[in-house]
């Protein structure tokens, strides 16, 4: 029998406000304890709660990259629970007239076995402003637990799908996507190990095309992996389960990562019970048509806009695309190294997504960290398509020069292996950078047909036994005859030029 | 409709009031009083009239993204019954 798995996500994302959403403390990560708790977000007797202008804003940018409606007027309710680490005893959320509804997000499933990568778009419900809760810490403090209220009333956008992802390949997908998308229109840092992002999964199973089957809620997922192997265990447990003829109650579980296995943390019966009501303590939002606008003017292209017009102007693939909009760093440096060499789109994204990812992989950074600015590779590229270097050559003028870069962003100085070019402080454009390592390191590439021709004439005359083979139909040889050429001009020879003129004696 | 004990005694649980049976049936008789009230109110035509999420026809002013407030931890925690590494401690909570 088949089993079909239906999940739903809802992503908290930490909105990157330098306020929090009802007060005026600070949102900053990794103080000291407590010392951004005003009397506010200790929930002091007669403090009321005043509505950051940023947090709204950056919902309503979420609604615009999602294509989804915002409402003229929204209202803050209260989720009424007990727990030391909400002193109001609520928390100020939104309920039935949420900020942002009906929106979705284009996602790209990755090939996986035996299954071709394929495109869905998965519909979002919603996505609500609310205040997030502080911390509580059960190290041992003589039996007591501690709070810290740094983090309490720290602005969130929860986003909640519908249930149209079918695997857990599919969450992760939309679960990325949204990570990208977040972090790209500015709204979130998207930090997974700091709590700014993460997602809770429904996950149920029926047989296609049947009723929806009961959910269970996977709560706290804090990385892509997790996700993954919480949605495939969890749907796993519930198809045994009903496999073995009992039934599924719904449920809130954890997953654990050291065994992998999800556990059940409260029953339906135990489930919270919030009597959800609108705050009298705030009025409702109003969003004009005006303020929408004003803020639709500050939304960067987004990234499926972008992979569209790459492939589309561009002639890139897909795969490019998506590579090269990876993150909206990744596609600025891109487009400021094509605009200094517009006709070349291909060669910028494959060193950009070969040779400069790799090199940041190595390292350890990020796109943010490059040390190379777009500029100097930008030149590297010139001296490529105007001859002066082969690829091989460019690729060691790249490390030498992201070395010395890496090496003066620690010690602040100019410090290159000798022979030592100097790097202009600014990193800008000015050719003399790449030009003096490509002299210091003696690239330059040798495309005077006179001194190829030469080369050529000499090994044909060295090698009459393998030119006769050669000629007599054993073309295989030709690559031995190139090494040669290669050798003897010391790996200099224009590769094109050499096949060409080596191809016409060899013929001749 | 009239709330049992039963419902009453759920209440409580919920905001977490500790009530005698003498105190849940005093508590259900008023109870009953306001669900009348909510009855009658409810029994009001109100076709076509857009529900109400404040008393005051009047929308929320927005405060700009600053941040206002410095650390005043040891005021704070100066009348906190007890605190420990800057934390403020409660009885031991795991769920």
């Amino acid at each position: 029998m088949t089993w079909e798995i239906v999940i739903g996500l809802e992503v908290h994302a930490q909105l990157s406000t330098n306020s929090k959403i009802f007060c005026g403390a600070s949102t900053a990560f990794g103080a000291e304890p407590n010392t951004q708790a005003d009397a506010v977000s200790l929930a002091l007797p007669g403090v009321l709660p005043v509505l950051n202008r940023g947090a709204v804003e950056r919902a309503i940018k979420f609604g615009l990259a999602t294509g989804a409606h915002i409402a003229p007027r929204s209202v803050f309710a209260r989720k009424n629970y007990f727990y030391p680490d909400l002193p109001k005893g609520y928390q100020i959320s939104q309920f039935d007239l949420p900020v942002v509804g009906n929106g979705a997000l284009a996602i790209h499933v990755p090939a996986s076995g035996k299954q071709a990568a394929y495109e869905k778009t998965v519909r979002i419900t919603r996505a609500h402003l609310e205040e997030d809760a502080g911390k509580s810490l059960h190290e041992d403090f003589h039996g007591m637990t501690g709070i810290d209220l740094n983090r309490a009333g720290t602005p969130l956008l929860e986003i909640v799908s519908e249930p149209d992802m079918r695997s857990a390949a599919e969450a992760v997908a939309y679960a990325k996507t949204l990570h990208t998308l977040v972090r790209w229109i500015g709204i979130c840092d998207g930090n997974m190990q700091e709590g700014s992002f993460r997602c809770d999964a429904n996950v149920s199973v029926r047989h296609p095309g049947g009723e929806l089957g009961t959910r269970r809620e996977i709560k706290n997922l804090n990385s892509f992996r997790f996700l993954e192997q919480a949605i495939n265990y969890e749907a796993q447990w519930q198809i045994n389960t009903l496999e073995n003829g009992d039934a599924i109650h719904q449920a809130t579980v954890l997953f654990d990562p050291d065994s992998g296995e999800t556990r059940m943390m409260r029953s339906k019966e135990e489930a919270h019970d919030y009597r959800y009501f609108p705050d009298p303590d705030l009025l409702p939002l109003d969003i004009a048509p005006q303020w929408i606008e004003e803020v639709r003017a500050t939304l960067p292209e987004l990234p499926q806009a972008k992979q569209a017009r790459y492939v589309g102007e561009l002639s890139l693939s897909a795969y490019d695309a998506g590579m090269l909009t990876a993150s909206r760093e990744m596609a600025d440096f891109f487009e400021t190294v094509l605009a200094a060499v517009p006709k070349d789109a291909k060669l910028c994204a494959n060193w950009i997504i070969g040779e400069l990812n790799a090199q940041l992989n190595r390292d350890g950074l990020d796109m943010a960290q490059c040390p190379i600015t777009p500029q100097q590779l930008a030149d590297i590229l010139k001296r490529i398509t105007d001859s002066t270097i082969s690829n091989a050559g460019a690729k060691e003028v790249f490390r030498t020069m992201w070395d010395a870069m890496l090496k003066r962003g620690e010690f602040n100085s100019i410090i290159i292996s000798a022979p030592s070019p100097q790097i202009s402080a600014s990193g800008s454009s000015n050719l003399t950078d790449v030009d003096a390592i490509i002299e210091a390191r003696g690239l330059k590439q040798v495309s005077d047909s006179g001194a190829i021709e030469k080369i050529v004439d000499e090994i044909i005359s060295a090698n009459a036994d393998k030119v006769a083979e050669y000629r007599s139909g054993k073309d295989k040889l030709f690559g031995f005859f190139v090494g040669l050429a290669m050798k003897a001009s010391k790996g200099k020879a224009n590769p094109a030029q050499l096949n060409d003129i080596l191809k016409r004696k060899l013929n001749g | 409709m009239s709330p049992s004990n039963t419902d009453v005694r759920k209440v409580a649980r919920l905001a977490r009031l500790a009530m005698s049976e003498t105190e849940i049936e005093s508590a259900r008789a008023q109870l009953s009083g306001i669900f009348n009230l909510i009855a009658e109110m409810q029994a009001v035509d109100t076709t076509g009239i857009e529900p109400m999420s404040h008393a005051q026809d009047v929308s929320q002013r927005l405060r700009e993204d600053k941040v206002t407030e410095t650390n005043q931890r040891e005021a704070f925690q100066a009348i906190a019954p007890q605190t420990e590494a800057g934390l403020y401690l409660v009885p031991q909570v795991i769920e």
